[in-house]
């Protein structure tokens, strides 16, 4: 792909990604961080994509090394979030429970 | 392969837009959850392509490793206490820029364009530094170090030395291979970016010393942001657009993230990194007192509890780690049944993390209408009889007001001092995580109660029934 065109994903990545999350209450920002953290676990691919074409063994011990990094990063990072938020949707319920009962 | 290029290309297009999706459902209450889900099958369909559309050899081996990262990670995030999920999200967050510098490391011998060198020399640097950076955050709020500033004679010079050491590596990195093979140094640029790494590692690690303990959540969010650029400039290398495209993202609204945080706090990102340097921020650090306090027993504190019309209830981290969130909200139920009005005011930066307070008292089902925010509490406490500190300190300190040499200066407090009486539950006389002495412990219209938030809070639950 030319530089260009990964020139014009970055840039517009960037203003993507300052829109999403301006004016987000301060309740959310731990949440959103942990969940932000997750995404760039993504680097996962990149491990897998080198760590499956290793020439040596010496490379393919480092790649591995990353491959686990990343999978810890990733998945962690995306069960831990669920997990804040869980409270937060038992928050929600709990006024409503509250209604229901006279 | 099973799937063509084109293929791919389009799936890596859907798991971008579901991180896109993502971030936004992150921001809002309601689709919080749904969003984070969201993300995380986009991060499935995306592993499942990388698969699907690239020749890999040692594929057993790679799924096996996955297979152990997930076996760690998966009861990591569901048996830590919520009280220490900052320290996991910081540990989680160094891992992936560790990571993308092994990835950008490997990359190096196959990369040849200019553009390519200069992501990896990024990727090398900010990966490692994240890092360590990371570790040391993580050893800093399991209290492992001492989570004041630390500074050494000459720790600003070395970290300008190992800038500069690290941006002559990255120039090395970055020459053409053709020019350093003529020179007669073919192999020196898998040196230099070994070199990179550890310049990386030890500058991580010697940003983050210097930031005291109340700054660290900025300092993980920032980090945090320079890890998705790493990941970005991995992607540029790979020339893979789901890694540039979502890389880019974190490293977007984390800088957001971070300034939001930072001004939540009342701090700038700068006078974080930095402000140890300027001397400013040791004041009040050591002194330790012998002023008298008044401190009084459980029924004292009762009776000034079951007499009163409003009492706002101020928790803090010590609560969340007395475990006593839901003693706490029992106290709350027993008062309101004899008509007091009772409300939680909740600081940006209650617990660790702005928003940390909320997950742990939503825990413990506190309703949801009853935790105000700081700005709607603030004009309340002139008409509260009780302010009512649980574990918390830093966050009612008047110095952040009062006292400009103060590291905690500027920083919006919760207005507990304008409550006829304050009742502070607590250790000791210890300071808070700012390492800084609260003033407002020895004024006149404050009382203490010493001792563990949970047994405390038992002891006070006995005697308020017992009114």
């Amino acid at each position: 792909m030319d530089a260009i065109t990964l020139l014009t994903f970055f840039v517009l990545s960037v203003f993507i990604g300052f829109e999403v999350v301006s004016k987000v209450s301060s309740t959310l920002h731990t949440p959103l961080m942990s969940g932000a953290n997750a995404i760039h676990g993504i680097i996962l691919v990149g491990a897998v994509i080198v760590a499956g074409q290793a020439e040596s063994t010496l490379v393919l011990v480092v790649a591995l090394i990353a491959v686990l990094l990343a999978t810890v990063n990733l998945v962690g990072g995306f069960v831990v979030t669920d997990r804040m938020l869980t409270m937060f949707g038992g928050r929600a319920k709990a006024p409503a429970r509250e209604e229901a009962s006279p | 392969m099973l799937l063509s290029p084109e293929w791919a290309a389009v799936l890596y297009l859907v798991a971008a837009v579901c991180f896109i999706l993502a971030l936004k459902g992150l921001g809002s209450p309601k689709t919080a959850r749904r969003g984070n889900l969201i993300g995380a099958f986009g991060a499935v369909l995306a592993m499942v392509v990388v698969f699907l559309s690239t020749e890999l050899d040692n594929v057993a081996l790679i799924l096996g490793v996955i297979a152990v990262g997930t076996i760690i990670a998966v009861p990591a995030s569901r048996m830590v206490k919520m009280t220490q999920m900052p320290q996991l999200v910081a540990l989680f967050n160094g891992v992936g820029g560790g990571a993308a510098a092994l990835v950008a490391l490997l990359e190096l011998q196959h990369s040849s364009t200019l553009g390519a060198f200069i992501a990896i020399g990024f990727t090398l640097l900010i990966g490692s530094i994240s890092f360590s950076g990371s570790v040391v955050t993580f050893l800093k709020l399991q209290e492992l170090i001492p989570t004041r500033p630390m500074i050494f004679a000459g720790h600003a010079i070395v970290i300008v030395a190992l800038v500069i050491v690290g941006l002559v590596g990255a120039a090395i990195v970055v020459i053409d291979d053709a020019v350093l093979a003529s020179a007669g140094l073919g192999g020196i640029k898998t040196v230099a970016a070994i070199i990179m790494l550890f310049i990386g590692l030890a500058l991580g690690a010697l940003l983050v010393l210097p930031v005291g303990g109340a700054d660290v959540p900025i300092v993980i969010s920032l980090l945090n942001a320079g890890t998705g650029l790493a990941v970005a400039a991995s992607g540029l290398v790979l020339g893979n657009t789901l890694l540039l495209v979502a890389g880019t993202l974190v490293g977007a609204s984390g800088t957001i993230l971070t300034r939001e945080m930072a001004k939540a706090m009342g701090r700038s990102v700068t006078g974080t990194l930095f402000g140890a340097f300027r001397g400013g921020s040791t004041a009040g650090s050591t002194t330790v007192s012998d002023r008298p306090v008044r401190s009084s027993s459980a029924e004292d504190v009762a009776i000034l509890l079951g007499y009163a019309q409003k009492v706002i209830v101020v928790p803090g981290y010590g609560l969340a780690v007395a475990q006593a969130q839901h003693t706490m909200a029992d106290l709350a139920t027993t008062l309101e049944a004899k008509g007091i009005e009772v409300i939680f005011g909740i600081h940006p930066v209650a617990g660790r993390m702005p928003g940390h307070m909320n997950v742990l008292l939503a825990e413990a089902n506190v309703p949801y209408e009853v935790l105000k925010e700081m700005d709607e509490v603030n004009p309340q406490f002139k008409t509260a009889d009780v302010a009512l500190v649980v574990g918390a300190n830093d966050v009612v300190n008047p110095a952040a007001k009062t006292s400009p040499g103060s590291p905690i200066y500027g920083m919006p407090i919760l207005d507990v001092a304008s409550a006829r009486q304050v009742v502070f539950l607590k250790r000791s006389m210890r300071p808070g995580f700012a390492g800084i002495e609260n003033e407002l412990l020895y004024e006149p219209h404050t009382t203490l109660l010493f001792g563990d938030a949970k047994e405390s809070l038992t002891k006070v639950l006995t005697a308020v029934k017992n009114l």
